[in-house]
């Protein structure tokens, strides 16, 4: 109780000293949350993104991760809709889950054949219906909502096609997009008077399978999706391009077509039974991602052929979202090294110059009978009191600039998003980062001392004692 | 009264390093200080006063020779051991006073209690007790600061006295106040020794004090020039048992 009164006085004794070294400790305190607050809603954008997209889990087969991309016949989950079934019953798992939902992607060629242009692309046949549910997953108050998946309650011919898709294949005029270049050779257009622009063998393929579509079928934006079936052979469907998405990253954007499940499953695998490649589970809450995976490793274990099959997270999935997650904690762990070095060398300045200043009480303090151990713990205690205090300031200081940008209105185009977010700082996103930083510099502080503090009780009494 | 000499050297040698030079400070001292007496080192600057009462006051060790304070050996103590020694056995009052500078007067006298560890009440009643006796009833909640030299070195002398110790040592306690106020805390000091029957081995250069000591133990260039004791029970203004260097037995 007397260390702790010597503390606080002597602390209050030199105030403007004092007073600097705690605004240099709760200016570094606050940097380095702020900079926390930016990197938690970083985070949660980015994990929204990838959650919205593929859910926090997915069901595959257990090659098809690195082997079956391009292949769904062979890495396909033949009973899926049992496996759906299953979860969405399960009396533990189902209150965990808010969508579960098939999905298949497969390797094709899609061709505006009247403006005489294919490119490869990557087709993921969707549920329109609960991937709209899964855009709306937002757990985490993003402040932009994702609009409703466009092909919700289209035909069954409708698809989506990546912006990069639209452009290469000259899909932009129909489909009204803005700042879309056309190229200035453009491919060769079909001949006039000519009213099949499909080469005959294609063309013939197509209407067999898609008699009923094409009935339908709307002038605007078409395209013609070749792909192989399950069995080796070409097949095609022509479809009506709905919309186009941007897909964020260039290499996507200019390969995603995204139609609906029955249809994709209709190209590949045509009369034989459907498969799916994955089946996608979002859960409510990301807490419950642990607990959510053991419960459907259980179920995949215990239905037949279930041991073929794996339970992948999003952070599995998504090898951009880990490395993320990792860059971020690096340049964190580097701004909190940096930061407490600095405030290292703050303290241990302040408090060396507090012992030169109080030599002679130290040699009285000593003289009455403090022990050396005394004396060590005085200058620890103003150290680590230091720590608090710039912690506590460092707290407040942090949420009130985290709230003044917060309210600036500024925004910025996170990776992994197509629009701008307003900019969001999460100072209290995490508490236990935030108490665990506060720790971490009260500690760098209280360590700042020792060095002092040892000093200081090394002194020789009667040098001490003479000291002028 | 204990009768227990308050300290005894014998053969005591000290010296400090200036540079690469040796400088010796006291050259084999044999002192025997009395238990409840008032003894006065006297000698000019340079004479080995302040070392020897650091030595005595167990803030500094002997590079030769053997001490004995308040009873205890004191040469094979640890630095924990020698600290705990003094906060039980030692009060210092200082040149410069000394008092904690952000501590009030009451804080100061109640911290060496503080560190025995005494329960509150008590220590309050005693710190209470002890301002009154220096006069400072009414001055407790003063910090240092806002205190006269005389009244800083009265706070001293209850400080000095706060955990009862066997000896004081006072290292010139007056050099730095007037001619007035030195008189003043002298006879404080002289009060509280009486009061208490606390041994107080006090070092001055001013001759004029030698009426106030019981015990006048003159030094010169680290050697002792003359030990002269005051018989028990004399009155203060009698002559005293003059002797020449002492030895550790002679005690008057």
């Amino acid at each position: 109780m007397a260390d702790l009164l010597l503390a606080v006085r002597n602390l209050l004794r030199n105030r403007r000293r004092s007073l600097s070294t705690l605004v240099a400790l709760a200016i570094g305190l606050a940097s380095i949350l702020l900079f926390r607050g930016f990197q938690t809603n970083l985070g949660a954008t980015m994990l929204t993104a990838v959650v919205r997209a593929g859910g926090h889990l997915q069901i595959q087969h257990r090659d098809y991760f690195l082997f079956g991309g391009g292949n769904p016949g062979a890495y396909g989950i033949p009973g899926y809709q049992d496996l759906v079934q299953a979860i969405r019953s399960d009396a533990v798992l189902s209150p965990m889950v808010q969508v579960a939902t098939p999905m298949m992607r497969f390797g094709g060629l899609a061709g505006n054949f009247e403006a005489g242009i294919s490119r490869t692309v990557i087709g993921t046949g969707y549920v329109a219906e609960d991937v709209s549910l899964m855009r709306q997953w937002n757990e985490y108050a993003i402040p932009v909502l994702r609009p409703k998946f466009p092909l919700e309650g289209t035909a069954q011919d409708s698809a989506i096609v990546g912006v990069g898709v639209a452009r290469v294949l000259q899909l932009c005029a129909p489909l009204r997009i803005a700042d879309c270049p056309v190229p200035e050779q453009a491919a060769p257009q079909a001949p006039q008077g000519k009213t099949k622009a499909l080469p005959d063998d294609i063309a013939d393929l197509a209407m067999t399978e898609n008699a009923a579509q094409q009935a339908q079928a709307k002038t605007g934006a078409r395209l013609e999706l070749l792909s192989s079936s399950s069995r080796g052979a070409p097949n095609v469907a022509a479809l009506n391009v709905v919309a186009a998405e941007d897909q964020v990253f260039k290499e996507l954007d200019e390969v995603a077509v995204l139609v609906h499940l029955g249809h994709a499953q209709r190209l590949v695998f045509g009369r034989s039974p459907p498969q799916a490649t994955a089946v996608m589970v979002l859960l409510p809450r990301t807490r419950d991602l642990e607990a959510a995976t053991q419960r459907l490793q259980q179920i995949v274990d215990g239905l037949p052929g279930g041991k073929a099959l794996a339970v992948r997270s999003f952070v599995e999935l998504n090898p951009f979202y880990a490395q993320s997650e990792q860059l971020f904690d690096f340049i964190f762990g580097f701004i909190f090294v940096l930061i407490g070095g600095i405030v290292l060398f703050t303290v241990n300045n302040t408090m060396n110059t507090a012992v030169v200043e109080r030599t002679v009480e130290i040699g009285t303090l000593r003289a009455i009978g403090l022990r050396q151990s005394g004396i060590r713990r005085l200058f620890l205690l103003e150290g680590f009191m230091l720590g608090c205090a710039g912690a506590a300031t460092g707290i407040v200081m942090a949420v009130l600039l985290g709230q003044a940008v917060n309210l600036s209105g500024m925004t910025w185009l996170p990776p992994g998003s197509s629009e701008r977010l307003p900019l969001q700082l999460r100072v209290l996103g995490d508490a236990g980062i935030v108490a665990g930083t506060a720790l971490g510099l009260i500690a760098i502080a209280t360590l700042s001392a020792w060095w002092p503090a040892w000093r200081a009780a090394q002194l020789k009494i009667v040098e001490a004692l003479r000291h002028a | 009264m204990s009768t227990e000499p308050a300290a005894i050297l014998s053969g005591v040698v000290k010296s400090y390093q200036m540079d690469a030079v040796e400088v010796p400070v006291l050259r084999g001292i044999d002192l025997l200080i009395r238990p409840g007496q008032f003894t006065v080192l006297l000698g000019p600057s340079g004479s080995g006063k302040t070392t020897l009462l650091n030595l005595v006051g167990c803030v500094d060790r002997a590079d030769a020779g053997d001490m004995v304070v308040a009873g205890q050996r004191i040469d094979a103590l640890s630095d924990d051991a020698l600290a705990d020694f003094r906060a039980a056995n030692i009060g210092f009052i200082f040149q410069n006073f000394n008092l904690i500078p952000v501590l009030t007067a009451f804080e100061n006298v109640e911290y060496p209690l503080i560190l025995a560890g005494m329960a509150i009440e008590r220590r309050r009643k005693r710190v209470t007790r002890l301002l009154e006796a220096v006069g400072l009833a009414d001055r407790g909640n003063n910090l240092p600061g806002q205190l006269s030299g005389g009244q800083r070195q009265r706070v001293a002398i209850a400080r000095a006295l706060a955990r009862r110790p066997k000896l004081v040592i006072a290292d010139e306690p007056t050099a730095n106040l007037d001619s007035r106020t030195g008189e003043a805390v002298l006879h404080l000091m002289r009060r509280m020794q009486d009061r208490y029957k606390i041994s107080f081995l006090f070092s001055s250069h001013d001759r004029s004090l030698m009426k106030a000591a019981d015990d006048l133990v003159s030094l010169k260039d680290g050697v002792i020039q003359s030990i002269r004791r005051k018989a028990v029970d004399a009155p203060a203004d009698s002559a005293y048992d003059s002797t020449t260097p002492g030895q550790p037995g002679d005690h008057g």
